[in-house]
């Protein structure tokens, strides 16, 4: 029979990410980092979020209110990026069906969900002292909260079907179709007239922050980005085991029967 | 310091919300790996 040259190539991705999609090799591999992965989340979170507090000057407008920058820009950050990483963990469940991205979609939408929910609850306490108000209907707030309910909306479609797989697939349609919100996100600020200013740290140009302010952010945000890896890598271990408890009580089950 | 309570408050829930997630992560993943111990009883490497 005449093979077609393509067909391997096609095939290579889809064999080395199942390479990584052995639970077993994954509880070995996460187990070695996940130590080492906490301790320097937990020092640079601590460092970042102390630097902000102690050591950043405060805003000639703002005064020391503007310390609460380190905290919540960490938090939206994260709430993109889980996006993202829930987006792309959603393409492998369904292109090619990798069963450790289904646990991981699954573990990282209520992380996503809780820092999103930080993101809003640190704004609010920002804009209270700055805007007199606790919330408005502003573009960039109201994209936040829409990609609030989209983690929600994830996690509760997953858990909502008896079949696992149905769950897994639902959600991770919703979490492809949801990927439209990320640019309403970034781009509210340049699109609509918001209350929320606009970002003061670009891809292409210059941070319009001074230094003394920005490197605190970065260490607080590298620390937060490094939690937020190693809570869903702790998750989807114990969803890996809940896993092959589930597994092992059914065949039980199925031998009595 | 200027707008005290509310820097506390932020930097409260900055720090409440990760430890939340990764104590139960760590309390979920023990449960787990004692659950599993207790019903495998294949012999550990």
């Amino acid at each position: 029979m005449q093979t077609s040259p393509v067909l391997p190539a096609r095939g290579a991705p889809a064999r080395s990410l199942h390479r990584f999609a052995n639970p077993g090799r994954f509880l070995r591999i996460s187990g070695r980092v996940l130590p080492f992965l906490s301790a320097a989340a937990l020092v640079l979170t601590l460092a970042g979020l102390g630097a902000g507090l102690f050591l950043a000057p405060a805003d000639w407008q703002q005064g020391d209110a503007v310390r609460i920058m380190y905290v919540h820009v960490p938090s939206a950050w994260l709430a993109s990026f889980g996006y993202v990483a829930l987006a792309v963990c959603s393409l492998l469940s369904l292109v090619w069906r990798h069963p450790l991205a289904d646990l991981a979609a699954a573990e990282i939408s209520p992380v996503g969900a809780g820092f999103t929910a930080l993101c809003l609850a640190t704004g609010s306490i920002w804009g209270k002292p700055m805007w007199g108000a606790w919330w408005v209907w502003d573009a960039r707030l109201t994209s936040v909260l829409v990609l609030f309910f989209l983690y929600l909306g994830h996690v509760a479609l997953v858990r909502a079907f008896d079949d696992p797989q149905r769950g897994y697939r639902a959600g991770a349609i919703l979490a492809l179709v949801g990927v439209v919100n990320l640019p309403i996100i970034k781009f509210s600020v340049d699109w609509w007239n918001t209350l929320h200013q606009p970002a003061s740290i670009g891809l292409t140009g210059s941070p319009t922050m001074h230094f003394d302010m920005l490197w605190p952010l970065a260490v607080a945000a590298l620390g937060y980005t490094l939690a937020f890896m190693a809570i869903v890598i702790a998750r989807t271990r114990a969803a890996v085991l809940e896993r092959r408890i589930h597994g092992l009580l059914m065949a039980r089950a199925e031998a009595v029967r | 310091m200027t707008h005290l309570p509310f820097i506390v408050s932020a930097y409260a829930l900055g720090i409440l919300v990760p430890v939340a997630f990764a104590v139960s992560a760590m309390v979920r993943f023990r449960s787990a790996r004692r659950r599993l111990a207790a019903i495998d009883a294949r012999p550990r490497r």
